[in-house]
Protein backbone atom coordinates (compact mmCIF):
# COMPACT_ATOMS: atom_id res chain seq x y z
CA UNK A 1 0.00 0.00 0.00
CA UNK A 2 2.90 2.65 -1.05
CA UNK A 3 0.01 5.57 -1.69
CA UNK A 4 -1.32 4.97 2.03
CA UNK A 5 1.98 5.06 3.40
CA UNK A 6 2.90 8.49 1.99
CA UNK A 7 -0.31 9.87 3.88
CA UNK A 8 0.67 9.06 6.82
CA UNK A 9 1.76 12.05 9.02
CA UNK A 10 5.71 11.85 10.06
CA UNK A 11 5.93 15.15 11.84
CA UNK A 12 2.91 16.01 13.87
CA UNK A 13 3.40 19.36 14.69
CA UNK A 14 4.10 20.59 11.23
CA UNK A 15 1.61 17.96 9.72
CA UNK A 16 4.30 16.36 7.31
CA UNK A 17 3.35 13.66 5.35
CA UNK A 18 5.95 10.56 4.71
CA UNK A 19 5.06 10.98 0.99
CA UNK A 20 6.63 14.62 1.44
CA UNK A 21 9.34 13.57 2.79
CA UNK A 22 10.18 10.80 0.45
CA UNK A 23 9.96 13.14 -2.28
CA UNK A 24 13.07 15.88 -1.15
CA UNK A 25 14.95 12.39 -0.29
CA UNK A 26 14.69 11.69 -3.68
CA UNK A 27 15.64 15.37 -5.00
CA UNK A 28 18.97 14.81 -2.72
CA UNK A 29 18.27 15.58 0.58
CA UNK A 30 20.36 13.09 3.01
CA UNK A 31 20.57 14.56 6.30
CA UNK A 32 17.69 15.51 8.68
CA UNK A 33 18.88 19.36 8.65
CA UNK A 34 17.91 19.18 5.39
CA UNK A 35 14.55 17.64 5.19
CA UNK A 36 14.08 19.98 8.49
CA UNK A 37 14.71 23.27 6.22
CA UNK A 38 12.85 22.54 2.86
CA UNK A 39 9.86 20.90 4.81
CA UNK A 40 9.79 22.63 8.37
CA UNK A 41 9.77 19.15 9.66
CA UNK A 42 11.32 18.49 13.51
CA UNK A 43 10.56 22.70 13.55
CA UNK A 44 7.49 22.34 15.49
CA UNK A 45 7.19 22.70 19.44
CA UNK A 46 8.52 19.40 20.15
CA UNK A 47 11.68 19.93 18.24
CA UNK A 48 12.08 16.97 16.06
CA UNK A 49 11.30 14.76 19.21
CA UNK A 50 8.79 12.77 17.48
CA UNK A 51 9.46 12.44 13.60
CA UNK A 52 13.81 12.45 13.75
CA UNK A 53 14.16 9.03 13.99
CA UNK A 54 11.42 8.40 11.43
CA UNK A 55 13.06 10.67 8.94
CA UNK A 56 16.88 8.91 9.92
CA UNK A 57 15.35 5.57 8.94
CA UNK A 58 13.47 6.88 5.88
CA UNK A 59 17.03 8.04 4.87
CA UNK A 60 18.62 5.12 5.39
CA UNK A 61 16.58 2.99 3.83
CA UNK A 62 15.60 4.78 0.82
CA UNK A 63 19.08 5.96 0.07
CA UNK A 64 20.79 2.33 1.75
CA UNK A 65 23.11 4.60 4.14
CA UNK A 66 23.44 2.76 7.21
CA UNK A 67 21.55 4.36 9.80
CA UNK A 68 24.44 5.39 11.98
CA UNK A 69 25.91 7.33 9.34
CA UNK A 70 23.04 9.55 8.56
CA UNK A 71 23.58 13.26 10.07
CA UNK A 72 21.40 13.89 12.84
CA UNK A 73 19.38 17.54 13.26
CA UNK A 74 20.99 20.22 15.20
CA UNK A 75 19.44 20.23 18.94
CA UNK A 76 18.95 24.08 19.75
CA UNK A 77 18.01 25.34 22.81
CA UNK A 78 15.64 26.02 25.06
CA UNK A 79 15.06 22.23 24.36
CA UNK A 80 11.37 22.55 25.72
CA UNK A 81 9.33 26.02 24.76
CA UNK A 82 9.18 28.45 27.45
CA UNK A 83 6.95 31.38 27.70
CA UNK A 84 8.25 34.45 26.86
CA UNK A 85 6.89 36.22 29.96
CA UNK A 86 9.43 33.51 31.83
CA UNK A 87 11.73 34.04 29.92
CA UNK A 88 11.88 38.33 30.16
CA UNK A 89 11.16 37.65 34.13
CA UNK A 90 14.62 35.38 34.09
CA UNK A 91 16.58 38.37 32.29
CA UNK A 92 15.92 41.02 35.09
CA UNK B 1 26.07 13.56 -8.73
CA UNK B 2 29.19 12.59 -10.52
CA UNK B 3 31.88 15.09 -10.36
CA UNK B 4 32.81 17.46 -13.41
CA UNK B 5 36.62 17.64 -14.14
CA UNK B 6 35.32 21.14 -16.14
CA UNK B 7 32.60 23.88 -15.85
CA UNK B 8 32.28 27.19 -18.03
CA UNK B 9 31.43 29.28 -14.68
CA UNK B 10 31.93 27.61 -11.58
CA UNK B 11 30.09 29.26 -8.21
CA UNK B 12 31.58 28.98 -4.60
CA UNK B 13 28.68 29.04 -2.29
CA UNK B 14 24.85 27.43 -2.22
CA UNK B 15 23.19 30.20 -0.40
CA UNK B 16 20.42 32.68 -1.78
CA UNK B 17 23.57 34.45 -3.77
CA UNK B 18 24.69 31.29 -4.98
CA UNK B 19 21.95 29.59 -5.97
CA UNK B 20 20.35 32.55 -7.42
CA UNK B 21 23.18 33.44 -9.73
CA UNK B 22 23.59 29.98 -10.65
CA UNK B 23 19.58 29.68 -11.85
CA UNK B 24 19.74 33.49 -13.27
CA UNK B 25 23.29 32.01 -15.04
CA UNK B 26 21.25 28.70 -16.51
CA UNK B 27 18.19 31.17 -17.64
CA UNK B 28 20.12 33.62 -19.63
CA UNK B 29 21.87 30.89 -21.45
CA UNK B 30 24.89 30.45 -19.52
CA UNK B 31 23.93 26.77 -18.07
CA UNK B 32 27.13 24.79 -17.72
CA UNK B 33 27.50 25.76 -14.14
CA UNK B 34 28.22 24.21 -10.85
CA UNK B 35 27.59 25.03 -7.64
CA UNK B 36 30.26 23.96 -4.78
CA UNK B 37 28.29 24.09 -1.08
CA UNK B 38 30.95 23.69 1.35
CA UNK B 39 28.13 22.64 3.80
CA UNK B 40 24.42 21.80 2.68
CA UNK B 41 21.88 24.37 0.71
CA UNK B 42 21.20 26.96 3.39
CA UNK B 43 23.30 25.51 6.12
CA UNK B 44 24.91 29.23 6.17
CA UNK B 45 23.49 32.82 6.67
CA UNK B 46 20.51 32.36 4.23
CA UNK B 47 19.41 29.22 6.72
CA UNK B 48 19.81 31.52 9.71
CA UNK B 49 18.65 35.00 8.51
CA UNK B 50 15.32 37.32 9.79
CA UNK B 51 13.77 36.61 6.09
CA UNK B 52 12.88 40.60 5.79
CA UNK B 53 12.56 41.91 2.36
CA UNK B 54 12.39 45.49 1.97
CA UNK B 55 13.16 48.80 -0.18
CA UNK B 56 13.29 51.53 3.18
CA UNK B 57 16.58 51.74 2.48
CA UNK B 58 18.96 54.95 3.08
CA UNK B 59 21.22 54.49 0.22
CA UNK B 60 19.83 55.26 -3.58
CA UNK B 61 22.02 52.02 -4.34
CA UNK B 62 19.86 49.60 -1.66
CA UNK B 63 16.50 51.79 -2.73
CA UNK B 64 16.96 50.45 -6.20
CA UNK B 65 18.16 47.13 -5.79
CA UNK B 66 14.97 46.47 -2.81
CA UNK B 67 12.59 47.90 -5.25
CA UNK B 68 13.77 45.66 -8.14
CA UNK B 69 13.55 42.64 -5.56
CA UNK B 70 10.34 43.21 -4.48
CA UNK B 71 9.33 43.15 -8.55
CA UNK B 72 11.37 39.86 -8.73
CA UNK B 73 9.70 38.69 -5.46
CA UNK B 74 6.25 38.78 -6.34
CA UNK B 75 6.45 36.68 -9.35
CA UNK B 76 9.12 34.35 -8.02
CA UNK B 77 6.83 31.52 -7.37
CA UNK B 78 5.72 31.42 -10.62
CA UNK B 79 8.84 31.76 -12.04
CA UNK B 80 10.49 29.06 -10.26
CA UNK B 81 7.99 26.78 -9.92
CA UNK B 82 7.85 26.06 -6.00
CA UNK B 83 6.89 28.53 -3.17
CA UNK B 84 8.91 30.94 -1.37
CA UNK B 85 6.27 31.39 0.95
CA UNK B 86 5.89 35.63 0.31
CA UNK B 87 4.22 37.50 2.82
CA UNK B 88 3.88 41.05 1.94
CA UNK B 89 2.97 42.61 5.30
CA UNK B 90 5.35 45.59 5.31
CA UNK B 91 8.18 46.71 7.46
CA UNK B 92 7.18 49.62 9.76
CA UNK B 93 9.67 51.36 11.02
CA UNK B 94 10.23 52.66 14.74
CA UNK B 95 11.34 55.64 15.59
CA UNK B 96 12.25 56.70 19.50
CA UNK B 97 14.00 59.98 19.14
CA UNK B 98 12.95 62.97 16.76
CA UNK B 99 16.54 62.78 15.75
CA UNK B 100 15.84 59.13 15.23
CA UNK B 101 12.18 60.05 13.09
CA UNK B 102 13.60 62.75 10.86
CA UNK B 103 16.41 60.57 9.69
CA UNK B 104 13.87 57.44 8.87
CA UNK B 105 12.04 60.53 7.11
CA UNK B 106 14.89 61.47 5.24
CA UNK B 107 15.28 58.24 4.10
CA UNK B 108 11.31 58.37 2.89
CA UNK B 109 11.90 61.29 1.28
CA UNK B 110 14.99 59.24 -1.07
CA UNK B 111 12.91 56.55 -1.30
CA UNK B 112 9.53 58.43 -2.96
CA UNK B 113 11.79 59.61 -5.52
CA UNK B 114 12.98 56.36 -6.09
CA UNK B 115 8.96 55.18 -6.53
CA UNK B 116 9.39 53.20 -3.22
CA UNK B 117 5.91 54.36 -1.27
CA UNK B 118 7.06 54.42 1.77
CA UNK B 119 4.69 56.95 3.96
CA UNK B 120 4.46 58.13 7.74
CA UNK B 121 1.98 56.48 10.12
CA UNK B 122 0.68 57.60 13.66
CA UNK B 123 0.36 55.65 16.32
CA UNK B 124 -3.00 54.51 15.95
CA UNK B 125 -2.15 53.63 12.61
CA UNK B 126 0.80 51.78 13.39
CA UNK B 127 -1.61 49.63 15.56
CA UNK B 128 -4.10 48.71 13.01
CA UNK B 129 -1.09 47.30 10.77
CA UNK B 130 0.16 45.54 13.82
CA UNK B 131 -2.27 44.75 16.26
CA UNK B 132 -0.35 43.87 18.98
CA UNK B 133 2.09 46.94 19.12
CA UNK B 134 2.53 49.13 22.15
CA UNK B 135 4.84 51.48 21.03
CA UNK B 136 3.50 53.70 23.21
CA UNK B 137 7.45 55.02 23.61
CA UNK B 138 8.05 55.73 20.14
CA UNK B 139 8.58 58.85 18.57
CA UNK B 140 7.14 58.14 14.96
CA UNK B 141 7.00 55.36 12.17
CA UNK B 142 7.71 54.72 8.48
CA UNK B 143 5.47 52.49 6.63
CA UNK B 144 6.03 50.26 3.02
CA UNK B 145 3.34 48.05 2.42
CA UNK B 146 5.05 46.08 -0.22
CA UNK B 147 7.87 45.20 2.05
CA UNK B 148 7.84 41.69 3.97
CA UNK B 149 9.27 38.73 4.26
CA UNK B 150 9.61 35.27 2.10
CA UNK B 151 11.00 32.10 3.55
CA UNK B 152 14.70 31.56 2.57
CA UNK B 153 14.99 28.11 3.26
CA UNK B 154 11.60 27.57 0.30
CA UNK B 155 13.24 30.37 -1.65
CA UNK B 156 16.60 29.05 -1.83
CA UNK B 157 15.39 25.52 -2.81
CA UNK B 158 13.07 26.90 -5.33
CA UNK B 159 15.78 28.71 -6.61
CA UNK B 160 18.30 25.43 -6.47
CA UNK B 161 15.74 23.30 -7.76
CA UNK B 162 15.02 25.33 -11.15
CA UNK B 163 18.67 25.97 -11.76
CA UNK B 164 19.03 22.02 -11.53
CA UNK B 165 16.20 21.29 -13.65
CA UNK B 166 17.98 23.85 -16.41
CA UNK B 167 21.27 21.98 -16.11
CA UNK B 168 23.12 23.88 -13.04
CA UNK B 169 25.23 20.66 -11.37
CA UNK B 170 25.10 21.23 -7.75
CA UNK B 171 27.89 19.73 -5.30
CA UNK B 172 27.32 19.79 -1.37
CA UNK B 173 29.59 19.05 1.40
CA UNK B 174 32.43 20.24 -1.53
CA UNK B 175 34.46 22.85 -0.30
CA UNK B 176 36.59 25.10 -2.09
CA UNK B 177 40.26 25.14 -0.66
CA UNK B 178 41.75 26.55 -3.70
CA UNK B 179 41.84 29.18 -6.51
CA UNK B 180 43.87 28.69 -9.88
CA UNK B 181 44.48 31.97 -11.06
CA UNK B 182 47.33 31.78 -14.84
CA UNK B 183 48.40 34.58 -16.17
CA UNK B 184 46.26 36.89 -14.35
CA UNK B 185 42.94 34.69 -15.04
CA UNK B 186 40.73 32.67 -12.80
CA UNK B 187 40.75 29.35 -14.84
CA UNK B 188 40.17 26.77 -12.01
CA UNK B 189 38.85 25.58 -8.28
CA UNK B 190 40.08 22.87 -6.25
CA UNK B 191 38.19 21.36 -3.86
CA UNK B 192 38.11 18.42 -1.20
CA UNK B 193 36.66 16.19 -4.30
CA UNK B 194 39.36 17.20 -6.68
CA UNK B 195 39.91 19.88 -9.34
CA UNK B 196 37.53 21.97 -11.95
CA UNK B 197 38.19 23.77 -14.83
CA UNK B 198 36.46 27.01 -15.17
CA UNK B 199 36.30 29.94 -16.90
CA UNK B 200 34.66 32.21 -14.73
CA UNK B 201 34.42 31.51 -10.71
CA UNK B 202 32.03 33.47 -8.35
CA UNK B 203 32.40 33.60 -5.26
CA UNK B 204 29.71 33.80 -2.81
CA UNK B 205 30.58 32.52 0.15
CA UNK B 206 28.94 35.17 2.67
CA UNK B 207 31.39 35.03 5.51
CA UNK B 208 33.86 32.98 4.27
CA UNK B 209 33.99 34.99 1.03
CA UNK B 210 37.31 36.62 2.77
CA UNK B 211 38.94 33.24 2.45
CA UNK B 212 37.87 32.30 -0.70
CA UNK B 213 39.09 35.69 -2.28
CA UNK B 214 42.24 35.17 -0.47
CA UNK B 215 42.70 31.63 -2.58
CA UNK B 216 42.92 33.58 -5.69
CA UNK B 217 45.22 36.03 -4.42
CA UNK B 218 42.72 38.97 -3.48
CA UNK B 219 41.95 40.92 -0.54
CA UNK B 220 38.55 41.85 0.51
CA UNK B 221 37.45 43.66 3.55
CA UNK B 222 34.69 41.11 4.65
CA UNK B 223 34.34 39.54 8.02
CA UNK B 224 31.36 37.78 9.80
CA UNK B 225 29.41 38.99 12.50
CA UNK B 226 27.63 37.07 14.73
CA UNK B 227 23.58 37.95 15.38
CA UNK B 228 21.04 35.66 17.34
CA UNK B 229 17.51 34.85 16.66
CA UNK B 230 14.35 33.03 17.93
CA UNK B 231 11.15 31.40 17.00
CA UNK B 232 7.82 30.94 18.84
CA UNK B 233 5.76 28.08 18.80
CA UNK B 234 2.82 29.01 16.19
CA UNK B 235 0.16 31.28 17.36
CA UNK B 236 -3.19 32.81 15.52
CA UNK B 237 -2.01 34.99 12.55
CA UNK B 238 -2.65 38.78 13.32
CA UNK B 239 -0.12 39.39 16.11
CA UNK B 240 2.32 41.09 14.29
CA UNK B 241 1.56 41.28 10.09
CA UNK B 242 4.41 43.04 9.54
CA UNK B 243 8.38 43.48 10.37
CA UNK B 244 8.77 45.49 12.92
CA UNK B 245 12.00 47.15 13.01
CA UNK B 246 13.74 49.61 14.82
CA UNK B 247 17.53 50.58 14.50
CA UNK B 248 17.93 52.52 17.80
CA UNK B 249 15.70 50.12 19.16
CA UNK B 250 17.89 47.03 17.98
CA UNK B 251 14.83 44.37 17.45
CA UNK B 252 13.27 42.92 14.54
CA UNK B 253 10.05 41.12 14.71
CA UNK B 254 7.61 39.36 12.14
CA UNK B 255 5.02 36.95 12.32
CA UNK B 256 5.30 34.13 9.62
CA UNK B 257 2.19 33.39 7.49
CA UNK B 258 2.38 29.74 9.65
CA UNK B 259 1.85 31.72 12.83
CA UNK B 260 5.24 31.42 14.56
CA UNK B 261 6.61 34.61 15.85
CA UNK B 262 10.80 35.07 14.64
CA UNK B 263 12.83 38.04 16.02
CA UNK B 264 16.10 38.83 16.41
CA UNK B 265 18.99 41.90 17.89
CA UNK B 266 22.32 42.50 16.90
CA UNK B 267 24.56 41.04 20.19
CA UNK B 268 26.11 43.66 22.20
CA UNK B 269 29.73 44.33 21.00
CA UNK B 270 28.85 43.01 17.21
CA UNK B 271 30.81 39.84 17.82
CA UNK B 272 33.18 38.81 14.65
CA UNK B 273 33.92 35.49 15.31
CA UNK B 274 32.62 32.16 13.43
CA UNK B 275 31.25 30.67 16.76
CA UNK B 276 27.45 30.11 15.46
CA UNK B 277 25.80 29.54 19.24
CA UNK B 278 23.02 30.96 20.72
CA UNK B 279 23.17 32.94 24.38
CA UNK B 280 20.67 32.79 27.19
CA UNK B 281 22.05 36.55 27.56
CA UNK B 282 20.00 36.78 23.96
CA UNK B 283 17.16 34.97 24.54
CA UNK B 284 16.23 36.50 28.03
CA UNK B 285 16.99 40.16 26.56
CA UNK B 286 14.88 39.25 23.37
CA UNK B 287 11.86 38.09 25.48
CA UNK B 288 11.98 41.26 27.63
CA UNK B 289 12.05 43.17 23.92
CA UNK B 290 9.20 41.08 22.86
CA UNK B 291 6.99 41.48 25.99
CA UNK B 292 7.42 45.60 25.93
CA UNK B 293 6.30 45.93 22.14
CA UNK B 294 3.50 43.04 21.78
CA UNK B 295 2.43 42.94 25.48
CA UNK B 296 -0.10 40.56 25.05
CA UNK B 297 2.56 37.54 23.52
CA UNK B 298 4.12 36.79 27.33
CA UNK B 299 2.56 33.60 27.52
CA UNK B 300 3.30 32.33 23.59
CA UNK B 301 6.40 29.77 24.31
CA UNK B 302 9.81 30.34 22.08
CA UNK B 303 10.28 26.53 21.17
CA UNK B 304 14.30 27.77 19.40
CA UNK B 305 17.23 30.31 19.34
CA UNK B 306 20.26 30.07 17.01
CA UNK B 307 22.78 32.51 15.64
CA UNK B 308 24.22 33.29 12.36
CA UNK B 309 26.75 35.27 10.82
CA UNK B 310 26.23 38.99 8.68
CA UNK B 311 29.09 38.93 6.25
CA UNK B 312 29.96 42.59 6.64
CA UNK B 313 31.81 44.97 4.69
CA UNK B 314 33.02 48.53 6.44
CA UNK B 315 29.91 50.36 4.58
CA UNK B 316 27.60 48.10 5.30
CA UNK B 317 26.73 48.01 1.47
CA UNK B 318 27.58 44.74 -0.89
CA UNK B 319 30.67 43.99 -2.84
CA UNK B 320 29.64 42.84 -6.70
CA UNK B 321 31.67 42.38 -9.89
CA UNK B 322 35.21 41.40 -11.37
CA UNK B 323 38.32 41.13 -9.08
CA UNK B 324 41.99 42.69 -10.37
CA UNK B 325 42.29 38.66 -11.52
CA UNK B 326 40.27 38.58 -14.45
CA UNK B 327 37.34 36.39 -14.75
CA UNK B 328 37.39 36.26 -10.59
CA UNK B 329 33.99 37.27 -9.97
CA UNK B 330 32.51 38.24 -6.12
CA UNK B 331 29.14 39.07 -5.33
CA UNK B 332 29.24 38.79 -1.30
CA UNK B 333 29.34 41.17 1.46
CA UNK B 334 25.37 41.78 1.32
CA UNK B 335 26.39 42.85 5.70
CA UNK B 336 22.87 41.05 6.67
CA UNK B 337 20.47 41.51 3.56
CA UNK B 338 21.91 38.85 1.57
CA UNK B 339 18.41 37.11 1.68
CA UNK B 340 16.25 40.03 0.27
CA UNK B 341 18.66 41.49 -1.85
CA UNK B 342 20.12 37.38 -3.49
CA UNK B 343 17.23 37.65 -6.28
CA UNK B 344 18.50 40.80 -7.81
CA UNK B 345 21.55 40.08 -6.77
CA UNK B 346 21.51 37.16 -9.23
CA UNK B 347 20.12 38.47 -11.92
CA UNK B 348 22.74 41.36 -12.31
CA UNK B 349 25.43 39.56 -12.32
CA UNK B 350 24.11 36.81 -14.46
CA UNK B 351 23.17 39.14 -17.07
CA UNK B 352 26.37 41.13 -17.07
CA UNK B 353 28.16 37.45 -17.13
CA UNK B 354 25.79 36.87 -20.62
CA UNK B 355 26.50 39.76 -22.33
CA UNK B 356 23.22 41.85 -21.31
CA UNK B 357 23.02 45.28 -19.70
CA UNK B 358 21.79 44.74 -15.92
CA UNK B 359 18.63 45.94 -14.65
CA UNK B 360 20.60 48.19 -11.85
CA UNK B 361 24.49 49.01 -13.04
CA UNK B 362 26.28 48.06 -10.16
CA UNK B 363 29.65 49.29 -10.96
CA UNK B 364 29.89 51.53 -7.95
CA UNK B 365 30.21 47.96 -6.09
CA UNK B 366 33.20 47.07 -7.18
CA UNK B 367 35.61 46.28 -4.60
CA UNK B 368 38.23 48.74 -5.00
CA UNK B 369 35.94 51.39 -3.98
CA UNK B 370 37.42 51.10 -0.22
CA UNK B 371 40.98 51.61 -1.59
CA UNK B 372 39.19 54.49 -3.31
CA UNK B 373 37.43 56.27 -0.40
CA UNK B 374 34.30 55.59 -2.63
CA UNK B 375 32.16 54.24 0.48
CA UNK B 376 28.47 54.01 0.01
CA UNK B 377 27.74 54.23 3.81
CA UNK B 378 23.80 52.00 4.59
CA UNK B 379 22.53 54.15 7.45
CA UNK B 380 19.04 51.49 7.88
CA UNK B 381 21.06 48.81 9.18
CA UNK B 382 20.63 46.59 13.18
Amino acid sequence: MPDKENDIIVCRCEEITLGEIRGWIDRGCDTVGEIKRVLRAGMGPCQGRGCQDIIMREISRRLNIPLDQVEAGTVRPPVKPIKIGLLADGGE
Amino acid sequence: MEWKNKADVVIIGGGIIGTATAYNLAKFGRGDVVVLEKGAVCSGSTGRCGAGIRAQWGTEMNCRLGLACLDIFEQLDDELGLPTGLNQGGYLLVAYSDKEFENLKKGMALQNALGVRTKVVSLSEAREICPALDASDAVGFTYHARDGHADPFLTTFAYLEAAKRLGVSYFKNTEATGVTVKGGKAVGVDTAKGHIDADVVINCAGPYAQYIAKLGGIDIPNWGERHEALITEPVEPGVCPPMLMSFSGNYYIQQRPHGSIICGVSPAGHPQDFKMRSTWQFITHMSGVLRKMLPSVKDIRVVRHWAGLYDMTPDGSPIIGETDVKNFYHSTGYSGHGFMLGPIAGRILAQHLTGSKPDIDFSKLDYRRFARGELIIEPNIT
